[in-house]
């Protein structure tokens, strides 16, 4: 299931109804804690839009809540089996500052959609999986074979770097492949 | 007794250190008047340390204000006497406020500020006045103005988290001709709370090495990015300042107790690091941004 979050509506009902701009750190924290207690009642695997485009600035302090953390506090949360990914949507070049900056503190990386819809990923990845990513993304769904014959990896090497995409919420592993998240549900 | 204080004819972040060389001798519970009668300009940093000043004392402070009306007249415009009414015994003329009298150079008059709501307060009115200012008279590219909306908010969020007291913030704009002859804006904010020493302190299990002062603590916090609170994303802030300072070319200062940090661009000779200042309590942070002009 696909679930939409907009991060404006979050803020204005859960910190003040005037405000449009994610800045403090409580404030931040009052929009993830709400985020998290929306996202526990979804049934999984779900892939949780965060929306940022109704949001004016983003501020450091709130890009470590609100996406640093989040990020943060499912990466370990599902015994190994990912059940929440994420993708980030409606970034403006300066909610992507600081957004990168907290990704490179958590050592994190994530999916992200700008205004104009154009997809990306950003964060800390190298470029082996940067680039296996690609593959699936252009693809929608692959098997390791393609990422062996597309970017010259040996077959073991392909399924690795797929697999880490995988833990890492970048692509979903099903039995019928490695499925990219716009695709997966 | 009441020990006579002199502010300088043009009050700025260094000149401000000789009002704290005259006060450090005077113990804390004497009466002390601050005289500013012959004062005739002060940046955003003066203004703001002054409301900053009249909170560190024992007893309340007298203050007398600039005599020239011009002078008197901008500091009320800049907000500067509305607070000073409430933390100052004033003596002498107070001008009057005049509510349609904007100032053009200001783009946010002196601002309280003490908790999470102040600071969304602040980023939500320099906005509009930042994109004007920053983008069509400073030459800055528009994204400039998020990053000071983003700067000014970091900034204005170390008194909530770290001051455990009311701070100031101001914004304004003027003609820097002392070093640079180009127009600059200065994020000028300043709190009498507990300092970067204090602050670093009180974080568990934290070891002091034998040199720790307010020097040492100020380059933690200021260049490496340490901070009281141990999750990772903690002390991002001021390195997201420094970081858009230095693409700015603009210059970050901060002190805090009795010394000072601070980032120097090409443009300016003032010191990285002073040590052993008048002692001032809390935080105090100049940020100069200056006009960009085309590269010859």
């Amino acid at each position: 299931m696909i679930y939409h979050i907009n991060v404006s509506s979050v803020l204005r009902k859960t910190v003040c109804d005037l405000y449009t701009n994610l800045v403090t750190r409580p404030t931040g924290v009052a929009v993830r804690e709400a985020i998290m207690a929306a996202l526990a009642e979804q049934p999984y695997p779900n892939v949780a839009i965060i929306d940022f485009a109704q949001v004016k600035l983003l501020d450091f302090s709130c890009a470590d809540e609100v996406v640093g953390k989040l990020l943060d506090a499912y990466r370990d949360s599902d015994d190994g089996r990912p059940l929440h990914y994420f993708r980030i949507r409606g970034v403006h070049e300066g909610h992507l500052e600081a957004i990168e900056e907290v990704l490179k503190v958590y050592n994190l990386a994530v999916i992200v959609e700008d205004e104009a819809g154009v997809i990306r990923l950003v964060g800390t990845i190298d470029d082996g999986a940067r680039r296996a990513w690609q593959v699936v993304n252009l693809h929608g769904r692959i098997m390791p074979q393609e990422i062996e014959r597309e970017l010259g990896e040996p077959p073991e090497g392909a399924t690795s770097v797929l697999n880490d995409l995988s833990a890492r919420r970048l692509v979903m592993r099903r039995a019928d492949g490695y499925v990219s998240l716009p695709q997966a549900l | 007794m009441t020990t006579v204080i002199t502010v300088p004819p043009s009050l700025d972040d260094h000149s401000f250190e000789q009002v704290l060389e005259q006060l450090a001798p005077v113990p804390l519970d004497q009466k002390v008047l601050i005289d500013a009668r012959h004062t005739r300009w002060s940046s955003p940093y003066g203004l703001t340390a002054l409301l900053t000043l009249a909170q560190t004392r024992g007893t309340q402070v007298a203050f007398t204000g600039p005599e020239t009306e011009e002078t008197a007249s901008y500091w009320q415009r800049a907000g500067f006497y509305r607070y000073a009414e409430e933390l100052f015994e004033m003596h002498g003329h107070v001008p009057r406020a005049r509510p349609s009298a904007a100032e053009s150079n200001v783009l946010l008059e002196i601002t309280a500020v003490a908790k999470s709501d102040d600071v969304h307060d602040v980023v939500e009115r320099i906005q509009a006045k930042a994109q004007q200012i920053l983008v069509n008279e400073l030459n800055l590219d528009p994204m400039a103005t998020m990053r000071f909306a983003m700067t000014l908010s970091e900034v204005c969020q170390n008194i909530v988290e770290h001051a455990q007291t009311t701070g100031w913030v101001a914004v304004q704009t003027y003609r820097y001709r002392q070093r640079l002859g180009r127009r600059v804006v200065v994020i000028a904010v300043c709190d009498a709370g507990i300092g970067f020493r204090r602050s670093l302190e009180s974080a568990q299990g934290r070891k002091l090495s034998d040199r720790w002062d307010d020097a040492m603590a100020l380059e933690d916090a200021v260049i490496r990015g340490v901070s009281r609170f141990r999750d990772p994303g903690r002390g991002q802030g001021l390195a997201g300042v420094r970081r858009y300072v230095g693409r700015w070319d603009g210059k970050l200062s901060v002190r805090s107790g009795t010394a000072r940090i601070a980032i120097v661009p090409s443009w300016d000779d003032d010191l990285p690091l002073r040590e052993q200042l008048s002692p001032l309590p809390g935080a105090q942070v100049q940020i100069t941004i200056p006009e960009r002009v085309a590269q010859r």
